[in-house]
């Protein structure tokens, strides 16, 4: 009885997002339209008590749950946190274009509550079941998510497309996590590491079972090759939920990937260090260079999340205490520019009018001089520029990768990002040096505006003085991993 | 109050423009452009006036850092702000606000859109400049150094020629690809050193290969900045489509960077490298300063002429650096200084031209001296100076760095002299071309001479001109200490002890 009680407290976040979703889900059915703000001020109250429960019942150790299948860790409540308030952010740039799109449904929230559900429980997740089912949770919202606006026919395809392609990784990801289990005889995380240090296992099996496991891994994160999906995933879904899926998610998935490979099989660092390095090159590689090619910002932006992913999987795949600390440094500042990035996109849609062409920036500095500035702090931002957040993210994971030796893997990235610097600049270029074909003025509402732009200026501000987020990241990587 | 600003001289030099910049972008109003110029004007007018104390405090026997100041900005990497300045780096933070204030000035009514973002771009720039010049911290320094490119790039982009947008890309990227390599080269100095501060850098041991990389990384991003040839390709195009501040600021400070940068960073942090190379950055220096000068010669535009010209200039400066002399050396700053004013006085005058016929073509021109005789003078004396004429600032530093090589040796003493007379010809060729002969057609016909803004300009710049021709002392007595300092930085072996030297 006791424990039980102790297990509960310990997911009481989980367990309050997971209610209120259900009651939003319920109280949708008896509410009339015109009073829908009722649902969405639920949900940013969820999201409000959830952080007031996490932050409270914080402390630095470390304790488990549910016989071990449950974490509560710095990493866990700092990544938490975060993806709160990436979802508060989400809500409010969102509501203005679900309304206009009448996607402005409880199901809507609904489904990104049970999304977050998924994302918390995968951060805490300390065995492979934990961790795949937090998984399954979150990526069957996000089908239907993609497929909320059912009449349109390319949300349908991407959705289904998302759905057949993801199913597959799923199943690669919990047959490698068979085989680990044949292999060492334990879900749990803890147990597996001590099994396989303990040592007189097939290598051959394990090594099998760890390519599936990063295979299903590589695929959630969208990196080459396993990138194919996100292309069209990004386009075809409405642009809120495509925000959704190149955001928050990172985040539970960077902390999927630590559970995994560093708390599980850091006894085969080497071999899966070197199918994250392949991953990394490939996914800067045809990230940077296929967004060149691209007119719609939407796609644009996917080609730059997977060459995004590659310098995160740079970060992890030097193998170092540091490394962590910036790849995770690098998911946290490329989250807030994603979010930058696509509220701007939301700003600008209106009714019948999605804002994701590249040509719709243009002449966005004669329409609202404001908001081009924006757009310019997270274009110089994802480009590396300084003095924005993005250039201490390329900064610190390319200072880890150099220090573990791979010289030529630097210069790689660096010539990576001349390219890379290119297609950002030429938004920057469509909005000031080019003449507006769009004159509608801007109707966003002030809540929308006045949130994207504390989050544009956060990446200048944190750009100047960095040292606090740094700091918290190594809080969060040293506390949970020593 | 005082005391506190005295002590923090050089934040007060950065963050005063960058604050007007902000204000002026704030307070923008369409409607009212003059409110936006005049509050511009006195943002610069007080950042030009804040940098003065560096030269009246100036301690003129210390060749280190002076007016330094700092705190711990990012522990996490022990990354300091840390500034200081020496006798190299004042008067180019002089020069940069100095520049500035002329820049705005130009732009008064030339400018007539979106104001408040070119003078906001302007001023924020100068503040980042003079941020690089006064880095001590190779991070900070490299902030810096990077962030002036974005409003660069907006001013070209945004207020430039036809072919603006190619144009600034292309200067974006060329400089972004040489920064990023240096960054590389500034993360491998951090990891063995445990410090971005450039004194750790200054003492740390490397073996020559070692030392070979370090420096080629420095070269590439400081050889684009300054540019040397072949490197050079991105000016022509970034100077012919900026608006004529944009190609000031580029010509007067922006290269400048570069000169600096290799006497701050490169050489310094791998002396032995830099002998062991300098052989080839003489020859690349020879070759900017006579191929380019011939190139110049055959130029129809006048920008793309002048730009041409500030390669061959430039030629002359790192000729200076590695030439290890202190003549050399000395006469390469100096000629960063005059080039500085030279370069800013002649794209100032093509401005002028191109305001009233909008065509920087030489051909569209032709007898100009007849309806604008006190333009005429003033333009002819520029383009004096710029083929060294004594007398004027333009002789003294070609002259002490041709001195310089003859220490070294004769031939480069003879190739580099040869541009005095290539470089006469292409300067007064084309204001022959420009100015004398016949009125040429009606549009020169009807111009009419030089406002009070122009003439106000272009005089004070005429008077450092000929100042710094008559009186070099001003800047080399600044100049004297730091750059014995250098030389003996350039002087020290850092080969690590243990292995024999010359590996």
């Amino acid at each position: 009885m006791e424990t039980i009680h102790y297990d509960l407290i310990a997911a009481l976040p989980e367990l309050i997002v997971l209610s209120m979703a259900m009651v939003i889900l319920l109280t949708d059915l008896f509410i009339v339209p015109a009073k829908r703000m009722v649902i969405y001020a639920m949900a940013q109250v969820t999201l409000l008590l959830a952080a007031y429960f996490t932050f409270s019942s914080h402390v630095p150790s470390v304790s488990y749950a549910f016989t071990g299948a449950f974490v509560d860790d710095a990493m866990s409540d700092v990544l938490k946190l975060m993806m709160y308030l990436g979802t508060s952010f989400i809500f409010v740039y969102s509501r203005q274009y679900l309304q206009d799109r009448g996607m402005f449904r409880g199901e809507f929230y609904a489904l990104v509550l049970f999304s977050l559900l998924g994302m918390m429980v995968m951060v805490s997740g300390q065995s492979l079941l934990t961790l795949y089912v937090g998984l399954e949770l979150l990526s069957l919202s996000l089908y239907a998510l993609v497929a909320m606006d059912r009449d349109n026919a390319k949300a349908t395809e991407a959705a289904m497309k998302y759905f057949v392609l993801g199913a597959l990784a799923s199943g690669m990801l919990l047959y490698g996590m068979s085989m680990v289990y044949g292999m060492t005889g334990s879900l749990n995380l803890a147990e597996i590491n001590m099994a396989l240090t303990a040592g007189n296992k097939i290598h051959a099996v394990l090594i099998l079972g760890l390519v599936f496991i990063v295979a299903g891994l590589a695929f959630k994160l969208g990196a080459v090759p396993f990138q194919m999906w996100v292309p069209d995933v990004y386009e075809g879904s409405p642009t809120a939920v495509t925000m959704l899926i190149s955001s928050v998610p990172k985040l539970a998935a960077f902390a999927f990937v630590i559970r995994v490979l560093v708390q599980a099989l850091p006894t085969l660092a080497v071999d899966w260090q070197q199918m994250l390095m392949i991953m990394a090159v490939l996914s800067i590689l045809i990230g940077n260079i296929t967004a060149i090619a691209q007119t719609n910002l939407k796609r644009m932006l996917a080609y730059s999340t997977i060459s995004h992913i590659g310098f995160v999987l740079y970060g992890l795949m030097s193998v170092s205490m540091n490394g962590f600390i910036f790849a995770l440094f690098y998911v946290v500042s490329y989250v807030l520019m994603t979010l930058a990035g696509f509220g701007i996109i939301l700003l600008l849609s209106r009714p019948g009018f999605e804002a994701d062409k590249l040509d719709d920036l243009k002449g966005l500095n004669q329409r609202s001089p404001w908001h081009a500035f924006l757009m310019l702090i997270v274009m110089f931002s994802m480009a590396g520029v300084p003095p924005t957040l993005g250039f201490y993210a390329k900064f610190s994971v390319l200072q880890a990768v150099l220090a573990a030796g791979h010289v030529w893997l630097v210069v790689f990235a660096v010539l990576m990002a001349v390219i890379g610097a290119f297609y950002y600049l030429r938004v920057i270029k469509l909005m000031y040096f080019d003449a507006p074909l769009d004159t509608h003025a801007i109707t966003a509402p002030l809540d929308a505006r006045i949130v994207l732009g504390f989050n544009a200026l956060a990446l200048l501000a944190i750009g100047l003085m960095p040292e606090k987020l740094i700091e918290i990241c190594i809080y969060t990587i040293t506390s949970s991993l020593s | 109050m005082q005391n506190y600003f005295f002590h923090h001289l050089l934040s007060f030099a950065i963050w005063l423009p960058v604050l007007a910049g902000v204000v002026v972008l704030a307070t923008a109003n369409e409607e009212k452009p003059n409110t936006t110029r005049w509050l511009a004007l006195l943002g610069g007018l007080l950042s030009f006036l804040v940098t003065i104390p560096l030269y009246t405090q100036f301690n003129f026997a210390d060749g280190g850092w002076q007016f330094q100041e700092g705190f711990s900005w990012i522990p996490a990497f022990s990354i300091n702000y840390h500034l200081g300045a020496d006798g190299l780096a004042v008067p180019l933070i002089l020069l940069t606000s100095f520049t500035t204030l002329i820049v705005i000035i130009s732009a008064w009514e030339v400018i007539q859109q979106r104001v408040a973002q070119y003078m906001a771009c302007f001023l924020i720039m100068s503040g980042l400049m003079i941020g690089v010049f006064s880095a001590l911290d190779a991070i900070l320094y490299y902030v810096f150094w990077e962030a002036m490119l974005i409003p660069m790039f907006l001013v070209i982009g945004i207020w430039g020629g036809p072919n603006r947008v190619y144009a600034t890309i292309k200067f974006f990227l060329y400089t972004l690809l040489g920064s990023l390599l240096m960054l590389v080269a500034f993360i491998y100095l951090y990891l063995n050193t445990g410090s971005f501060e450039i004194a750790d850098f200054y003492r740390f041991p490397m073996p020559l290969q070692v030392q070979v990389l370090v420096f080629l990384a420095f070269f590439v991003a400081f050889a684009v900045k300054i540019p040397m040839w072949p490197v050079h390709t991105w000016l022509p195009d970034a100077h012919v489509e900026a608006p004529a501040g944009g190609s000031v600021v580029l010509a007067a400070i922006a290269l400048k960077l570069g000169g600096y940068s290799f006497l701050r960073f490169a050489m310094p942090i791998a002396p032995d490298a830099a002998h062991h190379l300098s052989g080839y950055m003489i020859a690349l220096s020879l070759i900017a300063i006579v191929y380019i000068a011939l190139v110049a010669l055959v130029q129809k535009d006048m920008k793309k002429l002048i730009a041409y010209s500030s390669i061959s200039h430039m030629g002359f400066v790192t000729l200076g650096f590695f030439l290890f002399n202190s003549i050399g050396l000395e006469g390469a700053i100096v000629q960063m200084l005059s080039h500085g004013f030279i370069s800013a006085a002649m794209f100032l005058c093509v401005g002028v031209l191109y305001d009233r016929v909008h065509s920087r073509q030489i051909e569209s021109y032709g007898g100009v001296a007849n309806t604008m005789p006190v333009f005429a003078a003033f333009a002819v004396f520029f383009a004096m100076a710029n083929t060294g004429l004594p007398g004027t600032s333009g002789f003294v530093g070609e002259f002490m760095v041709i001195l310089g090589a003859v220490q070294i040796n004769f031939w480069y003493a003879f190739l580099a002299a040869l541009t005095l007379i290539f470089g006469a010809a292409y300067s007064l060729w084309m204001v022959k071309r420009v100015f004398y002969g016949v009125v040429a057609n009606d549009k020169v016909a009807a111009l009419s001479d030089l406002n009070k803004r122009e003439f106000f300009i272009l005089a004070v710049l005429a008077i450092l001109v000929l100042a710094l021709g008559v009186y070099p002392q001003m800047v080399t007595d600044m100049t004297n200490a730091t750059v014995t300092e250098l030389l003996t930085h350039f002087a020290q072996s850092k080969l690590p002890a243990s292995l024999p030297a010359g590996l």
